[in-house]
């Protein structure tokens, strides 16, 4: 006999709104269903009603934990468009404020992840450390969270000497807190127990569900648009993939660690190597018209943008794909029992926190739902040509549809 | 009543509900829980569901999906209740008003007794509005 068991939207398992449906045989889960788009705004939408600068703000608040690395592909992809470089120094500074970015969200992450398996002062003890990247990202930026830093054809606060040196200070003190937690995470048995061989992904499924960012690389595969596809100045800044090759949440963890730990490496290098020059070049308030699609490492995977300029101010068409929506379809890959491979019950949330899920990054989509009837739909590409081509007809406009 | 009062002034149990805003003002909500802020020692504790909280903490723009459910998560309070909305997106819609699936604030879907202005509000502020609740009951109690 199965159970259903539906989490969400208001869960204590989940931070964010959204519908998990767990179909249980005894204390297994035999399959999993999504329910997505309880965070769906219509920001995509907001943007093209917009002008380019407008949107950064908007586009930092697509998500609140890597709001660096979607306004540094906002800003990337239009100054695509202009096809201007932007100064080096800059390009630094993005990579600076990226990594601590970057720090803070694994930081995050690991207490989150020890939180779920129950092991609390684990996750007072990071969300104290974490309290000192937040200090340097205000002191550098003005704002703990919400950076506010890039604009396009540059950034907005120059690093001097007295900044760098109390990042310096700061970094050392982060490099000693996640080396112990590295020992910790290593060697302490209660949290090895509640990892180890939970939330199993191989190479082979990781690849076919198209997984990113550090759950992928948790399955020995090297991906990192860092190093790939090299943005900003990160193709001078020198780092280690890491992989490693245990394919559940103990890699994950580790992952996220050794990432943490490479981070404070990439800013002592930039803060080393910055040259020195303007910070920020003006560029006309309208790109030219053009298509252009830019490529960030955030901290959960690769983030995507795409824009389509038509030669006035505003966008007319942005399209988002964010990192969680790609772990999306991995995770329920990793929550369904199949052969010798079991999923508990117990192990949900701890699972299901491994992808380091971000909702409100993801809900790009819209589903059609008619309340009244309780019917449910969604529209194919061919379907909504014919929809807009009837809609039109009726209002006596002739359509022609590519 | 004296003691009853007292007895919920000194522990308001927390309900937090994440309505589709962007997490920034949830981390800072988390981070308030933290031992730098620390809002424990104003008695408050964070729970998972709403039939144990006295407050209810929102965050996060109100969209069109989850409107129907705040209105049942907040049914579902015992009374007394108070609502306490979390950043500028809560307060008034904030960088998402005009957007076609977004409520132009909390008070148009539920009564909200405290407002914590930012985007994303720093702990501080939402400690203080933690304070300034236990200070209205306080009110409350003299009268």
């Amino acid at each position: 006999m199965s159970i259903k068991i539906p989490i969400g939207p208001q869960h204590p398992a989940l931070k964010e709104p959204e519908n998990f449906t767990f179909t249980l045989d005894g204390e297994y889960v035999v399959k999993v269903e999504a329910r997505i788009g309880y965070m769906h705004k219509g920001i995509e939408k907001l943007m093209e009603s917009k002008n380019y600068i407008q949107n950064i703000p908007l586009v930092e608040r697509i998500c609140g934990i890597c709001n660096v690395a979607h306004t540094i592909c906002y800003t990337q992809n239009v100054e695509y468009l202009y096809e201007k470089p932007i100064p080096r120094r800059a390009e630094f500074i993005r990579v600076i404020i990226e990594e601590l970015n970057r720090i803070h969200s694994h930081l995050l992450w690991i207490g989150i992840a020890a939180h779920l398996v129950g092991f609390d002062s684990f996750f007072m003890y990071t969300w104290r450390d974490r309290e000192v990247v937040m200090d340097l990202v205000e002191l550098l930026t003005g704002n703990r969270v919400s950076t506010a830093l890039m604009t396009i054809g540059g950034v907005r606060r120059d690093i001097d000497d007295d900044k760098a040196y109390k990042l310096r200070k700061g970094l050392d003190i982060l490099e000693e807190r996640t080396k112990y937690y590295k020992k910790i995470a290593e060697d302490e048995k209660s949290l090895l127990v509640r990892l180890r061989d939970i939330g199993r992904l191989t190479p082979a499924e990781a690849i076919k569900h198209s997984a990113v960012g550090p759950t992928i690389r948790a399955s020995k595969i090297k991906v990192d648009v860092r190093a790939d596809d090299p943005y900003a100045a990160h193709d001078e800044v020198p780092f280690n993939v890491i992989t490693y090759d245990t394919c559940d949440v103990f890699g994950r963890l580790m992952v996220r660690i050794d990432e943490t730990l490479e981070s404070i490496n990439m800013v002592r290098y930039c803060l080393d190597h910055m040259p020195s020059g303007p910070i920020r070049i003006r560029l006309p308030n309208a790109p030219p018209p053009g298509e252009s699609v830019s490529r960030v490492e955030a901290p959960r995977g690769e983030d995507i943008h795409y824009v389509k300029s038509n030669g006035t101010d505003k966008p007319y068409r942005y399209k988002v794909r964010a990192p969680t929506l790609g772990n999306l379809s991995a995770l329920i890959e990793m929550l369904t029992s199949k052969g010798d491979y079991l999923v508990h019950v117990a192990d949900i949330p701890v699972v299901l926190g491994g992808i380091d899920p971000c909702m409100c990054c993801m809900d790009r989509s819209a589903k059609f739902i008619d309340p009244i009837k309780g019917k449910e739909w969604s529209l194919t590409w061919e379907q909504l040509k014919l929809y807009a081509k009837r809609k039109w007809e009726k209002e006596g406009i002739k359509a022609k549809c590519r | 009543m004296g003691l009853i009062n007292w007895a919920r002034r000194q522990s308001p149990w927390l309900l937090h509900f994440n309505t589709g805003g962007c997490n920034a003002c949830d981390i800072e909500v988390v981070a308030a829980l933290t031992p730098r802020f620390d809002v424990e020692r104003f008695g408050a504790l964070l729970k998972g569901s709403p039939r144990h909280a006295d407050i209810m903490v929102v965050t996060g723009a109100i969209t069109g999906q989850v409107k129907n459910r705040l209105k049942r998560v907040y049914e579902q309070m015992p009374e007394p209740k108070f609502v306490v909305a979390v950043g500028t997106c809560c307060i008034s819609g904030g960088v998402y008003r005009g957007a076609y699936n977004v409520e132009h604030g909390l008070d148009t879907v539920i009564p909200v007794d405290a407002y914590v202005y930012g985007c994303p509000p720093k702990p501080e502020a939402i400690v203080k509005a933690i304070e300034a609740l236990q200070n209205k009951l306080k009110a409350l109690e003299a009268t």
